[in-house]
Formats: structure tokens, C-alpha cells, sequence
């Protein structure tokens, strides 16, 4: 297990480390700059950090000493002719443009995460990119065939495309309405076996390292739609996989907790609304039991918060047959907290998360009780132990 | 073909991401507001894709100024510049 946490946080890298019994965070990188993903790279070493600068655009950042000293790696861009079938923004009173898509050229509004395989290094970014390096970060390319799924209207590099998207926006591309890439999940037992998760489009899988992309949405749910069967239109918070059982897979998003079983064949909705156990965005699975999974659950979509006043985090050991809520640690009055979709991350038998309050909590003990590691940081965006 | 050249001053905030930039007189051939910015970033590798996105666009943010008056060409960058010229790089005031 490691004994280090990095934190992104909106102002800032902070690294959490352990020292005896306790967990100690310390700004290491960025002062001022949005964070929104930091990793470590489990092949080279090297801690990665995507930043989103207020006034100088989304940047890669990079350290080789343990986060002591951090440069600019080499930038993410969308290649010339890189277009995309922005939807129709979203009115003031809810309602859609009466306009449809427009076709926009891509330019980077945003750096949502990152991931890793043994010889290739991922970015998704917003408006809705999978770039990949094959030469550990010192370049990027654009993978097309995700870029000109059919899903979203086809090659827009080469004409005008089908002219229709399934692909939505998030309100988390700050500004422009566009798609977001925010969960990229390789197979740690084949390197060419591919998950990406789109808010808002799905769940997209490829079995042959990005060359072909399949939709991934067979029972899934939208009550917000016509149809909450559809193909396409979901809004997947966040996917994470069970390292040691890789086809169980994990996701939360506004319509409820959805598990699977069968490398996303098939989603089977576990949520236990009764218990507060629906809405929220990260989810943490155990690396060895792909059974167990940890949300840390919110008030329903139009609210955001804890749960009445108090945080807690709910577990299940049994594909969500069954939860628990855990909040010995946790503040249970006055608490209103939502933690973001890369802000719970675990470790053997640890976890931690942080809140866009600003407060960190860390568990040695598979979420029975926790620690308050700080109460006054910026508002955290993503949390990974590394 | 010899240029023009400008004199360009940078808000303090990219210093502290090129602070090779910092006290020192930033002199460069240029033509247009476009060529500035090309030259800026052969001095500070990087510095073009702070002010500019893919397509050679200035960010929303950021402002530049020929003396006092603002660029017109946001897209392009092709406002003329001559050797009297005073280029300022700016932040907009946004953000929190």
C-alpha cells in the first residue's frame, strides 16, 4: 500500500503522506493553478498532473523527483481539420436550442484524466478526446476512431458526416457545452483492452488497443429520457474496473449505482435509493473483490450535498446487493460536501477522498472508520494514492 | 528580409511559468502580432500555446495591446506592428 496521496485540487498539487499515524498534506506543485487529475505513471515513476489554467488553457504537467520540482511536458492539441458536432446549448429554461448541432473546430477546453498502460499513456479531454502516447508522454496523438465514431456523426475530417451526435455536453468543459472523456480503464491482464466513459454519451469498450469502439450501454438507465433504454445519452459519473476480476466494472451517475459482471456486456442498476445510496459521482472498487465497491453517495442531482447534514460513505461486499453506510470519522451534522467523480481513490485497505469543501479524509481500514486529514484546502477535484 | 522590431512587455503571472522571461528587455523582429507571438515562443519554448490555442487563436483571456490600443484580430493576430511598437501581454481581468 502506499503511504502517499496526491491530491488536485482547484488551487493547487498537494501531496499527503504518512508520517507514524498521521497523514499529512503539504502543497507540492501549481499555487493558483486547477488541477483536475494527478497520477502517478505505475510503469515510469513519473507523476503526472493535468491543469487547467484560467487564462492560459489546459496544460500537461510533469515531475520526475517525487513531485520536489514540476515542468511543462509536451501539450495535448487537437490536429488541424479535428471538428466535432457541438450539441445545441442548453436554454435558460431548460429546454434545447431549436438550432442542432454545430460544427465547431476542437480546440482543447480541457484535461479530465489520465491512465496508463505498459507501453502506452492516455489524456481524455473535453470537447470528448482520446489521445494517446506511445513514447511515454513526449508526444500525442488524437485516436481517430473513437474521434469519428459513428456515435457521434462519423469522420468530420473528411466531409460533413451524418450530421447527428449522441454525444452531449458536461457542464464541467467550463464554458463551451461539449463531451467530456473523464474514466479511461485498461485491462491490466491485456493491454490492448479498452474502456472509455463520455459524459454525456456512454460507455465505449475496444478489445483491439483503440483500433475499433463498440458502445457499452445494454442496461443502463436514464429516467430524464423518452427512451432510458437508449443506446446512446448516458451520463456514466465514472467507471472503474476491479484490477484482479477486470470485467467487473463500476459506475454512479444520476439515475442510480450500475454494476457488471461481464466486461460491461450487460449493466445490472444496484442502487438502494431508501438508503441514500443513488446519487453521487466517484466509485472505488476493491483490487482483488470485484464485489466490493465504495460510493461516497449525494442528495439527489438538483441538490448536491450530503445526505441531511451528515457525510458517509456507503459499501458494498456483494455486488450491491446489499450497503453499508460508514461514518465513524465523518462529520454527521452541518455537512454539506460532494465530492467529485476522481476525488475517492483506494489502496489495498485504504481509501481516501476529498470534498469540494475543501475537507480530505483518509481510512486505513476498508471505510470503517476515518480520519480527518485537512478541513481547509481548496476544493479537491481529484484524489489518487502514488 | 530585415523586420521591424517591437519591444514587448508580459504580465508578471507568466514569469512565474517563464521565468527565463523575467528582467530582461524582450526585443523581437516582427511584423505583425502574429510574428510576436511566433518569436516570443522561440525565446520561451511553450509560450505561444499560453497566449494562443491550436489554431493560432488568441485565448479568451488573455489580451494584447499595440501601445494602448487592443489587438483587433483575435483570430489571425495580424494587426501590423512596427519599431515604435509596444506590445503588451496580458491577462483579462476574469477568473477567481
Amino acid at each position: 500500500m502506499s503511504d502517499r496521496i496526491l491530491v488536485g485540487t482547484r488551487k493547487g498539487t498537494f501531496l499527503v503522506e504518512k508520517a507514524g499515524r498521521r497523514w499529512n498534506a503539504r502543497l507540492a506543485g501549481h499555487p493558483g493553478v486547477g488541477v483536475n487529475f494527478v497520477v502517478r505513471d505505475p510503469w515510469s515513476g513519473t507523476l503526472w498532473a493535468a491543469l487547467g489554467h484560467g487564462h492560459w488553457g489546459a496544460k500537461l504537467s510533469r515531475s520526475t523527483d517525487e513531485g520536489a520540482t514540476w515542468e511543462d511536458a509536451a501539450q495535448v492539441r487537437y490536429p488541424e481539420g479535428a471538428r466535432y458536432l457541438a450539441p445545441p446549448e442548453p436554454t435558460e429554461d431548460g429546454s434545447e436550442s431549436q438550432l442542432g448541432p454545430q460544427l465547431k473546430d476542437a480546440t482543447l477546453l480541457k484535461l479530465w484524466t489520465l491512465a496508463f498502460g505498459p507501453k502506452h499513456m492516455y489524456v481524455g479531454t473535453i470537447p470528448g478526446g482520446l489521445f494517446v502516447s506511445e513514447d511515454g508522454g513526449e508526444s500525442f496523438a488524437l485516436n481517430r476512431p473513437l474521434w469519428d465514431h459513428e456515435s457521434r456523426g462519423g469522420d468530420l475530417f473528411a466531409g460533413e458526416g451524418s450530421g447527428l451526435t449522441h454525444w452531449y455536453g458536461t457542464p464541467a468543459s467550463d464554458g463551451e457545452f461539449a463531451p467530456g472523456i473523464h474514466s479511461i480503464l485498461v485491462d491490466p491482464n491485456d493491454a490492448a483492452h479498452l474502456y472509455v466513459a463520455i459524459s454525456t454519451a456512454g460507455v465505449l469498450e475496444s478489445k483491439d488497443g483503440g483500433a475499433t469502439w463498440h458502445g457499452r450501454n445494454r442496461g443502463m438507465l436514464m429516467d430524464y429520457l423518452p427512451n432510458p433504454a437508449a443506446d446512446w445519452g448516458h451520463d456514466p459519473h465514472a467507471i472503474e474496473l476491479c484490477p484482479g476480476q477486470p470485467d467487473h466494472l463500476w459506475q454512479q451517475n444520476h439515475c442510480g449505482v450500475f454494476v457488471s459482471f461481464d466486461g460491461a456486456e450487460n449493466w445490472k442498476k444496484v442502487s438502494r435509493p431508501e438508503q441514500g445510496v443513488h446519487f453521487g459521482f466517484p466509485v472505488a472498487v476493491d483490487a482483488r473483490e470485484g464485489r466490493t465497491a465504495w460510493l461516497v453517495p449525494g442528495k439527489a442531482d438538483s441538490q448536491r450535498t450530503a445526505i441531511d447534514g451528515g457525510l458517509f460513505v456507503a459499501r458494498t461486499q456483494d455486488g450491491g446487493d446489499s450497503w453499508e453506510d460508514l461514518r465513524e470519522g465523518l462529520p454527521q451534522e452541518n455537512a454539506f460536501d460532494v465530492v467529485y467523480r476522481h476525488a475517492l481513490g483506494n489502496d489495498g485497505d485504504r481509501l481516501a477522498f476529498g470534498s469540494t469543501t475543501g475537507n480530505l479524509y483518509v481510512s486505513e481500514d476498508r471505510g470503517e472508520s476515518w480520519q480527518t486529514v485537512a478541513n481547509n484546502l481548496p476544493p479537491v477535484y481529484s484524489v489518487r494514492f502514488g | 528580409m530585415i523586420r521591424p522590431v517591437a519591444n514587448v512587455e508580459l504580465t508578471r503571472h507568466l514569469f512565474q511559468f517563464f521565468p527565463d522571461l523575467a528582467n530582461r528587455e524582450l526585443v523581437v523582429e516582427a511584423s505583425t502580432v502574429a510574428d510576436v507571438v511566433r518569436e516570443m515562443d522561440r525565446l520561451a519554448p511553450g509560450l505561444a500555446f499560453y497566449l494562443c490555442d491550436e489554431r493560432g487563436r488568441l485565448r479568451t483571456h488573455v489580451n494584447i495591446f499595440i501601445g494602448e490600443g487592443r489587438v483587433a484580430d483575435r483570430e489571425r493576430l495580424s494587426d501590423p506592428v512596427d519599431a515604435s511598437s509596444r506590445i503588451f501581454i496580458l491577462q483579462a481581468l476574469s477568473g477567481g
